[in-house]
Order: C-alpha cells, then structure tokens, then sequence
C-alpha cells in the first residue's frame, strides 16, 4: 500500500515536471522542472531496489549534465521563445504518431495482466553491479570510457573561441 | 577424291587483292593498284586452268574440299566447304576467263577517273563473292556469294556515287535483289525443315528418291518456285528486272562484267544446281520456262525503242537470260549453259565495245548522235561486229549454236511445246533487228553527233559526266591497246566458242551433272528427244528448226538495214503511225512507274507516318522522354521532404515509428 | 505491490511528453531537454523490467545510457555554443541552412 502510495506521489511529480517543461516558455523554467523529473525518478528507481542507479541518477544526470544545460543556457542568455512558424510536418505527422503510438503500446500493455513487482525486489546495490561491470560488461564499459573521452575532446575542440575566431579570420 | 586442288585459293587471291587495295590503294600509285588488281584474278584463273586439265584424273568427277567448320547445330552442319564438277568447273573458267579479261578492260578505261584504287578493291571483291558462289558445296555458301555479289554490284552500280541517279540505281538494285532473296531464303528454311541439310551431296540424294510432284502442288514445288523468285531477282526476269537497265549508269566494264557475264547468270547456275528440285517440280519448271519466254520476248520489244546504247545492251541482257531461264525451264540444262557461256562472251564484248565507242567520241551514249564511225574506230568496229554477228545466231559464230540449241529444247523437250518455240523465234527476229540497228545507228551513215568535247546535256540519258570531263583529245580516237586487247580476244572466244558444241562434245561434258535427274522423264541435250518420233525425223525436224532460226536472224538483219541504212526517213513514218504504241514501249511499258505507285509510295508513306512520326516519334521518343520527366516529376516533389527544419524531420521520425509499431502488433508480433 | 505496467505507462508518459516537446519546441536547448526526459523513460523502463525479470542487466544498461547521454549532451551542448556564435539565435527554425 505505501508502495503504491510512493510511487503515485513521485510518479505524479514526474508527470508534472514533464508537462512543465513544455508549457513553459523560457528555457531556464524547462531545465529546473527537468531537474523535478529527474529527482522523481531517483525515487522510482529506489521502489524498485536499484539504489546504484539511483544515486548515479542524481549525482550524474541531475548533478552533472543538468548542471550543464543550465550553464549553458545562462552563458547563452537567450531570452523566452519566440513564436515563430513552425514545421506543419511536426505538427500533422508528428503528434498524432507519436500518440497513436503511445496508444498502441498501451493497449498492448493492458492486454495481458502483468505481474507485480514488490519494493525493493530486486537489490542492485554497489557491489553486485560492480562485479558486472568489470566482469561481464568490461568490454562496454571500455569502450564507453573511450567514448567519454572523445565526447570531452570533442566539445573543447568545438566550443573553444580560438578555433572560431581562426576560422573567421580565415574568411574574413 | 585423292588429290588436293586447293580449290580455297581460287575464291580468296581476289579476295587478298580487294583488301590489299582497299586498304592501302590510297596511297598507292595507279600502276601499283593496276599490278595487285590484275594480278590476283589472274593467279585465279591460273589455278581454275590447273584445277581444269587436273579434272579428267579425278575419275567420277566429283570433288569436294572443306576449308572450316562453320555451323554444327545438333544434326544440321554446314561448312566453309567447296565443290567441283563438271558444271562449276564450266562456271569457274568463265567467271575467271572472262573476268580477268574484263579487269584489263577497266585498266585502260577507268584510268583517267578518280576512285581507281576503290573500284579495283570493289571489282577483285566481286570476283571473290561470284567465285564463292559458282564454288560452293551448300546453298548456304552459296548464299553468302549471292548476297555478297548483290553487294558488289551495289557499290560498283554506285561508283560515282556522288551523281544521284547512280547512288539511287545502286540502291534500287539492291532491294530489288533483296525481294528475290527473300524468296531464296525461304527456300532454304523449307529445305532445313523438310530435308535437314543444305550440303548439295546429302540434300540431293534425299531427294533423289522422291516421286515428280504432278498436281502441282506440295512441297517441291514451292521450294522451286521460291528458288525461281530468288532466281528472277537476280537474273533480272518479270517481275524483278526493273534494276537491270539502271544499273547501267555504273562504268562500262561494271555492266559487262556483272551485268551480262557473271552476276546475272547466277540464278541460272542456281536452277541448273538445283535441277534436282525442278526435275520433281514440273509445275515450277513450267512457270521457269513460261516466266523466262516472256521476259525474253517482253525485254526484245522494249530493247527496239530504246536510244541508249547502254540501255539496248541491258534489255537485250534481260531477254537472253529469259532464253536461259527458258532452257532451265524446259530440263535443258546444259543448253543453258551453253549460252550462259556464248553470252558471256558476246554479251561482255559488246559492252566493251559499247564503252570503247563512248571512250573515243568523248562519252556520247546516245545512238542518235553517233554514225559512221566505222573508219574512225576500225578495232571496235571488228569486234563489235563479231559480237553483233554472235548474238544475232548467224552461223557458225557462238550465238548460233547456243540459241538454236535453246530453241529446239523448247520444243523437243518433254515439258516443251510449239508455243515456246514460236515466242522464242520472234524474240530471236527481235533480237537481230534491234542488235543490227544498234550496228548501223553506230557505225553505218554519216556521223551525227557533235565535236566530242564535254557536251553531255545534248540528251536525255546523260553519259557519266565523270568520264568524259577529264579527255583533252577533241578527236574522235581509237581505244588504247589494253582496252582492245581483251575485246580482240572475247571476239575470237565469240566466234570459235560454239564450237565446243560439235559432236555434242560439251552436252556430253555436263551430262553426268544432270544425268541422274532420270527419275523424271527428261530429254538431255540428246537430238533424240522423247517426243516419240524416230531419230531420223527428229533429225530432219532439228535441222528445219535451225534453217527457220537462221532465216528470221537474216530478216531481222534486213529489216534493220532497211530502216537504218537504206531508208533512214522510214523509222520517223513508222512512228507516227502508231504514236501511243511506240511511246509505250519507249518507256519500258510504264512498269517503273507503275511499282512506284503500288509498292514505293505506300512504303514510303507508311514508313514515314507509321513508323516514322508515329512510332519512333509519339512512341518511343515520347516514352523516354515521359520517363525522363517522370523521374524529374517525383524527386521535384521528394525535396520537399528536405526541408532543413530539423522539426520536420523529427516529425518524420515519429511518424515513421509510430508506423512501425502499428505495422507489428496488426502482423502480432507481441 | 505496484503491477509492472504502471511502470511502463509511467515510462510511456513520459516518452511521449520528450516526443512532444521536441516537436513543438523552437529552442535548441529546450528540445535536447526533451532527449533527456526521452531516455530518463526509456531508462525507468529499463530498471522496471531488470526488478520484474531479477536480472541485473538491465540496471547495467541505464548505467551505459546515463554515460552516454552525458557525452551526448557535452557534445550536443559545444555545437549548440557554436552554432549560436555564427546564427546569433537559437531558434531550430532559422538554423535551415541544409534544405534544397
């Protein structure tokens, strides 16, 4: 019962973060309820036991990267959304897909009786997922290394003025 | 059988000679064209000597050598094979002979014109083809020299192909040929079908045991007819004669070679080759015999009218292939090539001497303007005459033998009769009257043309305007001696060549090529024919026939010399007598232009509307073009979907996805 | 004892909204925000199935996801930087330049 009462109370504040982040109009208000989101799901994920994921959660989604939207959203200074015309594909096409699909999934979903899973059912804690990790996942967890290490070259290289101003003197 | 005749060397020296001067002839000088264009057709007719006095030692008399495999398709073969006996043995001397004679000719004739080198290639092809023809051991070799010879005489009728009534004359000479050889490649399909082979050996002796077909009707007989029309093309017979007086426009030693001694006469060594067939076909000898009688009586009447010297020669060719197709009609084979071979020999002479005269009076062609020019050019005015003698059938020249021996057979011969015989005698007084017309008109009375300088519009068939251009001399002048050394000797030839048939010695020589058709009744060449009566009375009947062939030669000859020599005024009265008649015959019974209104103009017209505007325009044309637009059409609206808003393609995304799931869980995949 | 397909359907929503939001959005930043909220519901998903299924995998997968998305959104974040020094805004919509 409590189980069900937690997971309506975070999944509700979920939802409203979601629904917030596309109503509002200045970008900073999207970042901060995305933070909402976030947070919300770092508590449905330790309902279902995975207290590592949880943590990394925070620490790195909430902690790192929507610290960096935020960055940037400052260092750019745009300003609320303009309204300008849109692309009448998105609208037409886009959103009636995506609902009939979502729709669809449902249906699927509510087909067959699903079984219920209990609190904490399934432990991830540290250590296990450690063991994974270097045991049968190592090669992905290289490899994934290896990616970080790119994405970080790659954004100095591209955000770096330096590279901006040569390339402008070059034309200029 | 033993020996080896290398008979694949007598086809192909010409053939070495036309690619040695076709390729490289244009840089060479006219002697050393002369030298390669004279000297491989005579390496040819050497070795046709040699292959001649080898022949007696080859026993049965049947050879047969083959140089490649060509065809092998399951049982039907076919190889690059060769053949001899006794007829293309006959065949292969004359072609040579008189083609070697004739290439000397063209030395002196064609030595002032351009092109020299390119008409010694076309020429030595020629003989290449026409040698492949006479040659051949299966009809389908023998194809390939038919076709290949129609070739040749389209480029050499078209030499100067820059006049345009030469390159149309070649043209015309080509299809026409072209409907003929339709008809002898059906022939061939039905042969492959029914027979399975083409080799003359296997073919004929699966139809050696095969019954005459006396309903006339089924499966022989068609062949035969098909191999006639095949034949008429060639050899020029109603209906398909039409290209042979245009081919005159060519150069004189063209029409001679081709046009009276050689290529003409390949539809009548066919029907002599396939003698077989017809021997069991007696309605197709028939339609042979009355098809050849009245294009021989059809081209006299015309040759009567005719101004052109040329032209004259050219009717008088198409009638005595009629008398050839005549005797090939009526199982005289070896009459037919009996006179086949004196009509080579006349019938090139006097195209030589046609081309000496227009040499030396500076290209005149039109009879109306020459005359007494028998002091001016003596040499040509000899030869010409022994030819005109010949061709008339005065004895004892070749003419004589050959003709009375045609008309005979048309008489005696189980399939002949008296109707035959009495239209091949007045075409035999048409023939005297219109060659001893040409004679006087030329040589005889006073010389009515102008100073034979470039005055060709003085008529209305133009001699070449190439030839006569180029000649400095205003003088009326013999020929240079090797123009008249070939006609001196094909005047000899003219006058002994007959003579081969004494004590039936040449009947005697081709006999056993056709003595196995005896499973047709046939009368050979034998007086003894099978009409029933006794040797005696034949006889005396053979030698009546001839006296009456000589009597209407010798009243032709008077009546020419009454009306050209004696009493010039009277051909104009005669004319005006009968207006409308002579200006039929004047234009050739109008036939020429009654095909242009049955066959060229609807063809024509249906090429060009049908085919043309309608087909390859609004069809084809179209099509490519709609495709191409097509095309053009949909990317036109594709780009759209490029629009650069990445929202857009988002939405594209999410369609597509939502899409894709829709598409599983309908097909059940969860 | 929450049935599974809540779960999911929670996922579902906000799968959807992510889809929506990077539809009808004009800023750049706000639609990479709407990645984000994307994979954070496929990654609830993730953990959803790896409790029903007892298989630590799938918590392993989001561990993946979350490293990517980070270097995603480094990545992302530096030509947004860039793209807005030569356009000046940062509305998707004037950034056209690769239409025909």
């Amino acid at each position: 019962m409590l189980h069900l009462l937690l997971f309506l109370v975070f999944g509700f504040a979920c939802v409203a973060g979601a629904i917030n982040l596309l109503v509002q109009r200045h970008p900073i208000n999207s970042a901060l309820s995305l933070v909402v989101v976030m947070g919300s799901l770092a508590g449905e994920y330790l309902l279902l036991g995975a207290e590592f994921v949880a943590a990394i959660q925070v620490i790195v989604y909430a902690g790192a990267i929507m610290v960096l939207f935020v960055f940037v959203i400052m260092l750019l200074n745009a300003g609320e959304e303009e309204r300008t015309r849109g692309s009448r594909v998105a609208l037409l096409l886009g959103l009636p897909g995506m609902l009939i699909g979502s729709v669809l999934v449902a249906w699927l979903l509510e087909r067959s009786p699903t079984p219920s899973v209990a609190a904490g059912a399934l432990k991830g804690d540290p250590q296990t997922i450690g063991w994974l990790l270097f045991h049968n996942y190592l090669l992905p967890f290289e490899v994934t290394s290896i990616l970080v290490l790119i994405a970080i070259i790659g954004a100095v290289v591209l955000a770096s003025p330096a590279r901006m101003e040569a390339s402008a003197k070059k034309e200029g | 059988m033993t020996a080896n005749l290398h008979l694949w060397l007598i086809p192909l020296l010409p053939l070495v000679g036309a690619a040695i001067n076709g390729l490289f002839g244009k840089r060479f000088s006219r002697k050393l064209v002369t030298a390669v264009g004279l000297t491989f057709p005579a390496a040819a007719f050497a070795l046709g000597l040699w292959v001649a006095i080898q022949f007696p030692s080859l026993g049965t008399g049947l050879y047969r050598e083959s140089l490649a495999v060509w065809i092998r398709a399951g049982d039907f073969r076919v190889d690059f094979a060769y053949y001899l006996d006794q007829l293309s043995l006959v065949m292969l001397l004359v072609v040579s002979g008189v083609g070697f004679l004739i290439h000397i000719y063209a030395v002196g004739y064609m030595w002032e014109e351009g092109g020299f080198y390119r008409f010694f290639s076309y020429l030595n092809l020629f003989l290449f083809f026409m040698l492949t023809l006479v040659l051949a051991s299966s009809y389908l070799v023998m194809f390939i020299g038919w076709e290949g010879v129609g070739l040749a005489s389209y480029l050499l009728i078209g030499f100067w192909f820059t006049r345009e009534q030469a390159a149309s004359a070649g043209k015309k000479a080509f299809i026409v040929n072209r409907v003929g050889d339709f008809g002898f490649l059906l022939a061939l399909f039905l042969l492959i079908k029914h027979f399975g082979s083409l080799n003359f050996e296997s073919l004929f002796a699966s139809i050696q045991p095969l019954r005459p077909e006396t309903q006339g009707s089924g499966l022989l007989t068609s062949i035969a007819l098909l191999l006639m029309l095949g034949a008429c093309g060639k050899s020029a017979q109603i209906p398909l004669f039409v290209w042979l007086p245009d081919a005159m426009e060519g150069p004189t030693p063209v029409s001679a070679l081709i046009h009276a001694a050689t290529m003409v006469t390949a539809g009548i060594y066919m029907i002599a080759r396939s003698h077989v067939i017809f021997d069991r076909a007696p309605t197709a000898g028939t339609m042979v015999a009355i098809l050849g009688t009245l294009t021989a009586f059809f081209a006299a009447t015309i040759g009567i009218a005719q101004t052109d010297i040329k032209k004259v020669l050219a009717y008088s060719t198409i009638s005595q292939l009629g008398y050839m197709f005549l005797a090939c009609g009526v199982a005289a084979y070896t009459a037919g090539i009996f006179h086949l071979m004196t009509h080579a020999f006349f019938k090139g002479l006097l195209f030589l001497a046609a081309g000496s005269v227009m040499h030396g009076i500076g290209g005149e062609q039109d009879m109306r303007q020459m005359g007494g020019l028998r002091e001016k050019i003596p040499w040509t005015f000899w030869t010409m005459t022994a030819a005109t003698f010949a061709i008339a059938g005065i004895p004892p020249l070749a003419g004589f033998f050959s003709k009375d021996e045609i008309l005979w057979q048309a008489y005696a011969s189980s399939r002949g009769s008296w109707v035959y015989w009495l239209f091949g005698l007045i075409t035999a007084l048409l023939t005297s009257f219109y060659m001893f017309r040409l004679w006087f008109l030329t040589f005889f009375g006073e010389y009515r043309g102008n100073r034979a300088t470039a005055h060709p519009q003085l008529t209305t068939q133009t001699a070449h305007a190439g030839h006569d251009d180029r000649h400095g001399h205003g003088q009326i002048h013999e020929s240079p001696k090797v123009m008249l050394v070939p006609m001196a000797i094909l005047a000899v030839l003219s006058v002994v060549g007959g003579w081969v048939s004494y004590h039936h010695t040449f009947e005697n020589f081709l006999a056993p090529v056709f003595h196995d058709a005896a499973a047709a009744p046939l009368a050979e060449a034998h007086p003894t024919g099978m009409s029933g009566e006794s040797p005696v009375e034949e006889g005396g009947k053979e030698t009546l026939f001839m006296a009456i062939s000589v009597a209407a030669a010798a009243i032709g000859f008077y009546l020419a010399w009454l009306l050209y020599y004696r009493r010039p005024d009277l051909p104009q009265r005669i004319v005006s007598r009968i207006p409308s008649l002579y200006q039929t015959v004047l234009h050739k019974y109008y036939v020429d232009e009654l095909y242009a209104i049955l066959f060229v103009k609807p063809l024509l017209a249906g090429s060009t509307k049908l085919l043309w505007h309608g087909i390859d325009q609004n069809l084809i044309d179209a099509g490519v073009d709609a495709s191409a637009d097509a095309a053009r059409q949909v990317s036109d609206t594709m780009r759209h979907m490029q629009s650069g808003n990445v929202r857009s393609y988002a939405g594209w995304v999410a369609f597509g996805a939502a899409a894709v799931i829709a598409y599983m869980v309908w097909i059940g995949i969860p | 004892m929450v049935p599974l397909s809540y779960y999911l359907i929670l996922s579902g929503i906000l799968f959807a909204c992510g889809v929506t939001g990077f539809l009808i959005k004009r800023n750049i930043i706000t639609i990479f925000m709407s990645i984000e909220l994307m994979l954070n519901g496929v990654n609830l998903s993730f953990v959803a199935f790896a409790a029903q299924w007892g298989a630590l995998s799938g918590q392993v997968f989001v561990f993946f996801v979350m490293v990517v998305a980070a270097a995603e959104a480094a990545v992302g974040l530096a030509i947004i930087i860039a793209v807005f020094r030569t356009r000046e805004t940062l509305n998707v919509d004037y950034v056209n330049l690769l239409k025909l």
